[in-house]
């Protein structure tokens, strides 16, 4: 059977989902041996070299940059698994959307807070680099078609492992009750 | 106290009328899913998820006094759909952020999604803007979380009447509401009490919290609804 | 009818109702903490809001606290804890108001009375707010301001009426076309004929369980939408131990589109109360209450006045009509604005000073209704056909309608037709009949039964109106070619739903909201094939709601999906399963405002 190719990449989220994707203990040689990794942080592929089978998505998009990046894996890969809460409902991040408006944080954060002391000239970063913040963070399913949905706080590693085995031998997904949670 | 004889899912069951369609399936070890509904409280159907068949009816469990020849079916395909949806609706309406909230692991709405393998829900987020009542000198309510099932208000009565929490608008405006006047003095075992009734994160006790490891809180290994299972008699 | 009674207006809107002024409304409703809908309702007509010192001495009073009266009031439309201004304005925001041009007249109103909808101006003298169907479909647009209600307004009658608040007229000597009647068939139940004090002497004259048996033989079933017989609803009450029982009318009306009630109550009072009066015999009780809805408040002293006439010359009060025992009274009841109070068991928890939250059910009210007590609730034309019955005889009745739908319907129908009004029909007739009789061509579709009844099409119009076939608690509302289906109608149904849903059950508090969402979704061309499949699979669980009113929320989108079916697929996106109403052009917006930069999209962004 040739290899799976997967493409990963973490948006607005803490890593820690890519985290416990590498937390399987001996289950990593099975890995390597089941797929082939393509644009990843995992070994620092920057673009899509090739098409993928599966994308796998960490955070959710709070900008301009993470949605970039979500179209391109809606492109690239066949099938779009999301892990973790940030990508499944915003997670941490999105704890702003229903409390303050995005320039009222930007204010908050650059202008009037207390420990604010070195912006004399009262600038919010506007640098040309730099991605462009959405009014709120937006789940992955609201902005392309999502396959697939793992939850966790960060998804427990046999959720993640058990779905990839599922998806690249094209079985049912084994779903104890200890894999499922949202913490 | 009369006999009475009822069917439960094509099982024969001899017991007591007076008692709710509810408790009869829990002691014969036949776990119907609840949320609004808690020991001790006068029930009052409203999370809904607790429906069943009965004569061919939907009604809930929880509100229904069992009758002589009752014929009650607690699990069919539809019914299960039906629950399902509704702790998906309850995930999309509030703004639930389990992996920082006080009550995760221990939360009755978190467990049915568990038992029921939620992903995610399958209906847009709201992203309601709702505040969190901190005036409160114990309990703090986050609204965020509140799911309505009234159990904190129809847990009144001694001491404390009048009335503590209320709701207040309606439709999907609907929100609790605690007199922050009387409650002013409120002491930890009341405090403590408030939270235990509510199904969610939504009533918190103030400087206190997280105080179960990860892996120990009530539902991280067992599904909710086991215990009662695990008793025998599973149907 | 006596329209012109007194409707004081209010000469300030700063609350004055605590102290001694809050003693005397308590006094007025015995101290009784179960009227507090009634003190409710006299502090907010005589103030314009419910202060919260008012709150507070309430609370103190009922020994209750003051958020528990807080969320009474929070219930209610037409409560509210702010001013609503010295002329409050209620301007119909149905459906079939907005086919009429409410809209327009709304903007006309926020033009002259310089204050939008939902406020009130700042000089705390005129009150704008939206409202649903008032019962006045057929002579829209129309508007209550102060309990008077003015119809078939134009933007030069808004433009006047606004001047004359101004300048600080009476609301009742302000000029505005009042509301008429409008009865365009009559029948059995419409027609006047004999002397309706007989049906009450024939009642008392045989036992209560003969009088029972009559309306049993009539095959009598409620007019309020349900259907429910009568006779059995009786029976089970008057077999129902108890040391005092109740009659309800339900003159709630809120189901929009439905204007009937309103008819019957201005032009035929007194068979009214006599059918109430019938009942009271029938089941043994010797109250009963008329819970009439916050927007007929215009008709409080004209009724007032015929049930004191009754008293006077003995239908009403102690040994009635010389019948030694038989004692009954009624009163009136009001409720605040709640279309949810219209059900049964809210309407008695709304009876009792509470929220209108429906009650579980068994028990029914029959067995345990108001106060406890076993009480029947029947709808205002179901009396009235009681005492049709008692007076003319059940053959004569039954010689009217179908086998097993008895005796005569009275419609109120309204909407793109020429003569809108009140219809009393044989129970049996087609739809087709119906449009010929109110000129009604280039039809889209018929509303039978207002949101929660069925959207009929064009190929259904043989059928007929009967318990049967196609059950209506009398709104017929008619939808023309012209007119926008999904937009003009469905959503504006739907979001009648969430507004009024009590909030208690999940699903009817939160799926009508998805319903919703998903309803725009598809209006703005972004659906797909999969969202009328979804859409039709919630309804199961719409189905699970506690009362009927979630039961049935969703009837407009899933009837019309079905009824309708090419109407929604022609605005579907059919080349696709996924559509994202993401913009990432409007998201960065406000960033960019805020740090002051030009947004660079790129041009890899779709
Ligand atoms: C949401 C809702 C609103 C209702 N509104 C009314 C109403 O305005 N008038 C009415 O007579 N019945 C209304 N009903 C029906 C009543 O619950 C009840 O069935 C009726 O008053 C019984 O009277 P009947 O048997 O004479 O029809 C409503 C029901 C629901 C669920
Ligand atoms: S209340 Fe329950 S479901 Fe909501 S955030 Fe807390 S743990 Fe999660
Ligand atoms: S605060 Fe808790 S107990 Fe009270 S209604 Fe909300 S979820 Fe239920
Ligand atoms: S169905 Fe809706 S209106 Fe009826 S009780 Fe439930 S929430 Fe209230
Ligand atoms: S537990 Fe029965 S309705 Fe909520």
């Amino acid at each position: 059977m040739s290899k799976a190719i997967v493409a990963t990449t973490s948006l607005a989220g803490c890593f820690g989902c890519h985290m416990s994707l590498l937390d399987i203990d001996e289950k990593i040689l099975d890995l390597i041996e089941l797929v082939e990794f393509n644009k990843s942080p995992i070994d620092d592929i920057k673009t899509f070299t090739k098409e993928c089978d599966i994308g796998i998505i960490e955070g959710g998009c709070c900008n301009s940059e993470n949605v970039h990046i979500l179209k391109e894996f809606r492109k690239n890969c066949k099938t779009l698994v999301v892990m973790g809460e940030c990508a499944i409902m915003g997670g941490l991040p999105a704890l702003r959307n229903n409390v303050v408006s995005i320039s009222e944080c930007l204010e908050e954060a650059y202008l009037n807070c207390v420990s604010v002391q070195a912006n004399d000239e009262k600038i919010i970063p506007n640098d040309d680099e730099l991605p462009l913040i959405l009014d709120r963070v937006y789940p992955c399913h609201e902005i392309v078609k999502i396959d697939y949905f793992l939850p966790g706080c960060a998804p427990r590693a046999d959720l993640i492992w058990n779905a990839l085995v599922a998806l690249i031998t094209g079985n049912e997904m084994d779903l104890p009750y200890e894999v499922i949670k949202f913490d | 106290m009369n006999k009475i004889t009822i069917t439960i899912n094509n099982k024969k069951i001899v017991t007591e009328s007076g008692k709710s369609v509810l408790e009869i399936a829990k002691e014969n070890g036949i776990f119907i899913p609840t949320l609004c509904n808690y020991e001790g409280i006068a029930p009052q159907s409203s999370c809904r998820v607790c429906t069943c068949v009965i004569d061919g009816r939907k009604m809930t469990a929880c509100t229904t006094l069992a009758k002589d020849k009752m014929n009650i079916e607690t699990n069919t395909e539809e019914l299960e759909e039906i629950r399902s949806v509704i702790v998906e609706l309850l995930f999309a309406e509030g703004n639930h952020f389990c992996p920082s909230c006080e009550k995760s692991g221990n939360c009755e709405l978190q467990a049915l999604a568990y038992r029921f393998k939620m992903m995610v829900p399958q209906f847009p987020y709201d992203f309601p803007a709702r505040d969190v009542d901190a005036v409160n000198p114990k309990i703090m309510i986050d609204h965020n979380r509140c799911i309505l099932c009234k159990r904190c208000i129809r847990r009144k009565k001694e001491p404390e009447n009048p009335t503590w929490f209320v709701f207040e608008n309606r439709g999907n405006k609907l929100k609790i509401n605690l007199d922050h006047e009387l409650t002013a003095d409120m002491d930890d075992e009341l405090a403590q009490k408030a939270m235990d009734t509510c199904p969610v994160g939504a009533i918190i006790r103030k400087e206190k919290g997280f105080d179960v490891p990860i892996g120990s809180r009530k539902y991280d290994s067992k599904p909710i609804g086991s215990d009662i299972e695990d008793q025998g008699g599973a149907v | 009818m006596g329209n012109k009674q007194s409707l004081n207006s209010r000469s300030h809107n700063k609350c004055s109702c605590n102290g001694d002024d809050l003693e005397l409304i308590l006094g007025k409703y015995n101290n009784d903490p179960k009227r507090l809908m009634d003190v409710l309702i006299h502090i907010q007509t005589q103030c314009g809001c419910i202060s919260d010192l008012a709150v507070k001495d309430i609370a103190e009073a009922f020994n209750m606290s003051k958020v528990d009266v807080v969320q009474t009031i929070s219930f209610y439309h037409f409560l509210s804890q702010e001013p609503r201004g010295e002329y409050t304005v209620y301007l119909n925001d149905s459906a079939v108001a907005k086919m009429k041009g409410r809209d327009k007249i709304a903007q006309v109103f926020e033009k002259v009375a310089g204050t939008k909808f939902g406020s009130v101006s700042k000089d705390g003298k005129i009150g704008l707010f939206n409202t649903s169907c008032i019962g006045m479909n057929d002579q829209e647009p129309s508007a209550i301001i102060n309990r008077r209600v003015f119809t078939n307004l134009t933007e030069v009658d808004v433009e006047r009426i606004v001047k004359s608040m101004k300048e600080g007229l009476d609301v009742n000597d302000i000029k505005g076309r009042d509301p008429v009647p409008n009865i365009l068939l009559k029948g059995p139940i419409l027609k006047n004929e004999g002397n309706i004090t007989d049906a009450l002497k024939k009642a008392i004259s045989i036992s209560p369980d003969e009088v029972i048996e009559e309306v049993k033989q009539s095959k009598l079933r409620g007019r309020g939408g349900a259907g429910f017989p009568t006779a059995l609803k009786w029976r089970t009450c008057r077999d129902t131990k108890s040391e005092k029982r109740y009659i309800f009318c339900n003159a709630d009306e809120g189901e929009p589109g439905t204007f009937k009630d309103r008819v019957i109550l201005t032009e035929r009072p007194r068979l009214l109360f006599t059918g109430m009066t019938i009942a009271g015999y029938a089941v043994g009780s010797d109250e009963g209450i008329l819970y009439l809805r916050f927007e007929y408040k215009f008709m409080e002293q004209y009724l007032e006045n015929i049930l004191s006439k009754m008293r006077k010359d003995g239908s009403l009060g102690k040994n009635i009509l010389g019948k030694k025992g038989f004692n009954f009274d009624i009163r009136i009841q009001f409720g605040g604005g709640a279309y949810v109070c219209g059900e049964e068991s809210a309407l008695l928890e709304s009876a009792e000073g509470k929220r209108g939250e429906p009650r579980d059910k068994p028990p029914y009210p029959v067995v345990k209704g108001y106060l406890q007590h076993p009480t029947v609730v029947n709808n205002v034309e179901t009396l009235c056909c009681v005492a049709r019955i008692i007076q003319k005889g059940v053959k004569w009745y039954c010689s009217v309608g179908t086998k097993d739908s008895t005796g005569s319907k009275l419609l109120s129908i309204s909407g793109d037709c020429k003569r809108p009004g009140v219809y009393e029909i044989a129970c049996g007739t087609t739809i087709n009949d119906v449009n010929k009789m109110v000129g009604a061509e280039d039809v889209q579709a018929v509303q039978v039964g207002g949101p929660s009844g069925v959207c009929v099409a064009p190929i259904d119009f043989d059928h007929k109106l009967a318990y049967e076939d196609l059950a209506t608690g009398g709104s017929i509302i008619i939808i023309g070619n012209k007119r926008d289906l999904l937009k003009d109608i469905v959503l504006n149904f739907t979001e009648f739903f969430l507004e009024e849903s009590c909030g208690s059950c999940v699903p009817c508090r939160a799926m009508t909201n998805q319903y919703k969402k998903k309803l725009e979704k598809i209006i703005r061309g972004n659906g797909v094939a999969k969202d009328l499949e979804q859409m039709l699979s919630w309804e199961k669980v719409m189905k699970a709601n506690r009362c009927g009113l979630g039961q049935t929320a969703a009837n407009p989108i899933t009837c019309s999906i079905r009824n309708f079916r090419e109407l929604y697929e022609s605005k579907l996106k059919t080349a696709t399963d996924f559509v994202s109403e993401f913009d990432l052009e409007a998201a960065v917006q406000e960033y960019c405002k805020t740090a002051n930069r030009i947004p660079n999209l790129g041009g890899d962004h779709e």
